[in-house]
């Protein structure tokens, strides 16, 4: 800004600069400063133009109908099966819905840009607030109904209505009470501690195969398998919290976050449940051990216990006990020690318990 | 024209005579709509919603609400003979053996990405224009149900197909209903009936989904129509537009055929990316198990922020007594939405406590014009912005190559520094606007003239702004502020008392003060005259 500031005579400066609005258009919206004529703030359109956008108007509802009517062709032509069917019929069908749409649309706003008048009426806006006098009967009627009804004169009248509304009030709440059982204990066990049918303890077999695992041929340090109980392959329930992974490591790779007594043979299985909110942590990085979750990014060491090594998972991915049966197979020696899975109120801290209950 | 057509005339006068619509329609027919640009953002929401009912309801003819276990039959090859829900079955139905059924799928799922996206906009606009102010706090809040409503009616949408990625979602929900301290477990396991993931989930998600929330957005939307309605609309400030007046085209024949025309161009728009923009190929990621899961699973974006203050939260818990809360899950799902739906919701309420200001505002405000308004709604916006991005480290650390612990820890800053930075690059960029505004109406525009002056100086000629350009500028509106000097005998005035009252005055003192009143003696008049019927109260000190 030069520091001129007074404003030359008009007659010299021309009145509009390229990139400067035109003085004659309105800049705040499309409405047209200029005076209106025959009814006031209603300004009609050219005829001509208007005649002219009658035409293009046409031809754009014309090909509306034309992609209306190819679109009910498309359904007759075009089957489904395939993936390549389903995606041409598919085009077909939004194609030409999308074209018979949008060409109805524009059509549609050229009729009223180019062939209805341009509006800048007025109407008059009202405080909402009613008057004073609308107040005051409103406040008389009330208080006289209220009188007339007796509802303040008959106390015993209104207390016995506020009892009768309470319990019918909780009905619906304690009509919802069986959505569902009561958690009790459920969440701190998983199918693992319970024995198979006959009495022997229940087998690890590898997710989506259901085939038991020899230990002896799990034998690759930084090998990974994602694990099932026997049994209990397909049922949703028990994989949510009894899914583990199990990795093999060489003895001296394991740290002391890791009970070597819940191990065989540098074979350790972690609950594949991460302990922040139950994704199932499902990546490993063999060359740091770390297995991370690839929701929240928890990651855990598992060469060390699985302690939370990053992540907004507070708590290690419990560790379960396993061993060999008579046959060689991988086995549950007993139940995880913890929960398993996300923290809950009743949780406390299991861990410190755990600890205690073992020394 | 000289008269209606006969069956317009006849089927007009039988319904007159029997509910009088005819004083409606005179009241109503040639109701006055102003026009602006973002006056159209809230009719994309309310035409999505409309997509999404219509979309919706065909897809119910096919789906089946069901976590019954199917072996899988159908047409798609990839997925012949796998054991799965029948759920999923009969959305792997809908998207290869019903005819347009992947389309009415693609639609459904982008139109409610729209919807929420509408929602969001149409209320920044509505907050950065202080549209929500007296009369309109009532359609503000009920604005903001529905957002919540539908981030809620979007989770359990998502959640129906009952395919992997959908079920990564719900075993999220799970676990942050889990953390919820006293009643999280009872909470968990009445919502599935059980332990996870149960067999009824599915079924209660579809009811919510497709009848309890729609029913309740339905009935609030009218709510917010009808309110829009009664109170008419705001408008931007410019020539001849009044706190008492509206400026605009009336409804009928204008302002009808373009809400038409507009749903049209939603409708259009939603039905090319559910043609040509691939969305949630649930034949991809399989049924849905609990011990799979894929890398990158991202939930749909208005749930990003969710997922990225999960993400950045630091590993927090705490265990007492025997019991256990899980700070790292409760913070980052609660404090978040808390933060932003209260603070939207109480908005309106503090500012009118903080100015004193109890005038019905009818002309929208520029968002400069309230520099600090506007730095706190760009504040909030980063706040959300930093969480929604982290949300998404995986992806970015994987295409950006940055290591993952440290989109994390540059997300556990910058939600807290980012806000502040963007509230103070916010009001400066405020202040600069209204400067140029002054400089506008004081000195007027260039116009390219080059006038060489008698002693051989060169200027470049300055011309005043276009009137309707000037009238715009000239909109802006002072703001109150509460009046919080001590009088003769060292005494603040009743409201400014105490630790709160000083608090008050001085942030109604930063909040109102303008630092760059405009130079036209005009703005003076017009704001006296605006100012006659309100209390001195309400008067500023400095003018």
């Amino acid at each position: 800004m030069t520091e001129q500031n007074e404003y030359p005579e008009s007659s010299r400066v021309p009145t509009r600069v390229i990139g400067t609005p035109p003085a004659d258009a309105p800049i705040v919206d499309t409405d047209p400063v200029r005076a209106p004529e025959g009814v006031p703030g209603v300004i009609p359109q050219d005829p001509v133009k208007a005649r002219r956008a009658e035409r293009l108007v046409a031809l754009l509802f014309l090909i509306t109908f034309l992609a209306g009517a190819a679109f009910i062709a498309s359904y007759v032509i075009f089957q489904v099966g395939t993936i390549d069917k389903t995606a041409t019929s598919n085009y077909a069908l939004g194609g030409t819905l999308a074209l018979a749409l949008l060409s109805l649309a524009v059509g549609l706003t050229i009729w009223v840009r180019r062939i209805m008048p341009k509006y800048s009426l007025v109407q008059e806006r009202h405080e909402m607030r009613s008057d004073d006098d609308t107040r005051e009967y409103v406040k008389e009627t009330f208080l006289q109904g209220a009188e007339e009804s007796g509802f303040l004169k008959h106390r015993l009248l209104r207390r016995t209505l506020l009892l009768a509304a309470a319990p019918l009030g909780l009905a619906p709440l304690v009509l919802l009470k069986d959505l569902g059982p009561l958690p009790g204990t459920a969440l701190r066990h998983t199918v693992w501690g319970e024995p198979t049918k006959d009495g022997k303890p229940r087998r690890l077999v590898v997710e989506g195969t259901g085939q038991p695992i020899r230990a002896a041929d799990f034998n690759s340090p930084g090998g990974i398998l994602s694990v099932v109980p026997e049994g209990y392959e397909e049922d949703l329930n028990a994989l949510a919290k009894a899914t583990l992974i199990l990795i093999k490591f060489r003895p001296e790779e394991l740290k002391s976050g890791t009970n070597l007594n819940w191990t065989y043979d540098g074979i350790v299985a972690y609950s594949k449940i991460c302990t922040h909110v139950g994704c199932p942590a499902a990546l490993y990085e063999q060359t740091t051990h770390h297995i991370l979750c690839p929701c929240h990014q928890s990651t855990f060491d598992a060469a060390d216990g699985a302690k939370v090594v990053f992540g907004p998972a507070a708590r290690p991915l419990p560790q379960l006990p396993i061993g060999i049966d008579e046959e060689g197979y991988l086995v549950a020696k007993s139940d995880f020690k913890v929960p398993v899975g996300p923290s809950f109120w009743e949780r406390g801290d299991a861990e410190a318990e755990a600890r205690e209950k073992a020394s | 024209m000289n008269a209606p057509p006969k069956a317009i005339a006849g089927a007009s006068t039988f319904v007159d005579d029997r509910i009088g619509a005819g004083n409606f329609l005179k009241r109503n027919l040639r109701k006055i709509f102003p026009d602006h640009w973002s006056f159209l953002l809230g009719e994309i929401a309310l035409y999505s919603f409309i997509i999404l009912l219509l979309t919706g309801t065909f897809l119910t003819f096919w789906f089946k609400p069901s976590m019954g276990e199917v072996t899988y039959t159908g047409n798609y090859a990839p997925l012949y003979g796998v054991k799965m829900s029948e759920a999923y079955a009969s959305a792997l139905h809908i998207s290869f053996d019903v005819r347009g059924g992947l389309l009415i799928r693609q639609i459904h799922h982008w139109a409610a990405l729209l919807f929420v996206a509408g929602m969001m906009v149409h209320m920044l606009r509505v907050f950065f224009t202080g549209a929500y102010r007296k009369p309109r706090e009532l359609n503000w809040i009920i604005g903001i149900l529905l957002l919540t409503l539908a981030l809620l009616e979007g989770l359990t949408g998502y959640s129906l197909p009952d395919d992997l990625l959908s079920g990564a979602g719900l075993r999220i929900t799970e676990g942050v209903i889990l953390s919820v301290p006293i009643v999280g477990t009872y909470i968990a396991f009445f919502l599935f009936g059980g332990e996870y993931p149960g067999h009824d989930v599915i079924s209660r998600f579809y009811t919510i989904h497709i009848l309890l929330i729609p029913g309740i957005l339905l009935a609030l939307i009218s709510a917010h129509m009808i309110l829009m309605w009664v109170q008419k609309h705001t408008q931007m400030p410019g020539k001849d537009r009044t706190e008492k007046n509206v400026v605009g085209a009336p409804f009928y024949p204008a302002f009808m055929i373009k809400a038409g025309s507009f749903f049209l161009f939603t409708f259009g728009v939603i039905a090319l990316l559910g043609t040509f923009a691939q969305i949630n190929p649930i034949w991809l990621f399989g049924p849905y198990t609990p011990a799979d899961i894929s890398a990158g699973s991202q939930p749909d974006f208005y749930m990003g922020f969710l997922e990225g203050a999960l993400r950045v939260m630091p590993a927090w818990e705490i265990n007492f007594l025997g019991h256990t809360v899980a700070l790292s899950v409760l913070i980052p799902a609660l404090v978040p939405l808390g933060i932003i739906m209260t603070g939207l919701a109480l908005y309106p309420f503090l500012e009118q406590w903080i100015t004193g200001d109890r005038r019905e505002h009818h002309i929208a405000d520029r968002p400069r014009n309230n520099p600090h308004r506007t730095s706190i709604g760009i504040a909030g916006i980063t706040f959300y912005g930093v969480l929604w991005l982290l949300g998404a480290n995986d992806e970015i650390s994987a295409n950006f190559h940055i290591s993952l612990y440290t989109t994390t820890w540059f997300g556990r800053i910058a939600v807290f520094v980012g806000p502040a930075i963007a509230y103070w690059v916010t009001y400066r960029i405020c202040i600069g606007l209204q400067r140029k505004d002054a400089e506008v109406l004081a000195h007027g525009v260039e116009s390219g003239v080059i006038k060489r002056l008698p002693n051989g100086q060169y200027i470049e000629v300055h011309v005043p702004p276009a009137e309707d350009i000037a009238e715009h500028i000239r909109g802006k509106k002072e703001i109150p502020i509460l009046e919080g000097a001590e009088d003769a005998e060292g005494i603040p005035p009743k409201g400014a008392r105490g630790p709160l009252g000083r608090l008050r005055a001085k942030m109604s003192r930063a909040y109102g003060t303008d630092h760059v009143p405009l130079p036209d003696g005009h703005h003076e008049e017009v704001h006296e005259a605006e100012h006659a019927g309100v209390g001195a109260g309400d008067r500023k000190e400095l003018h």
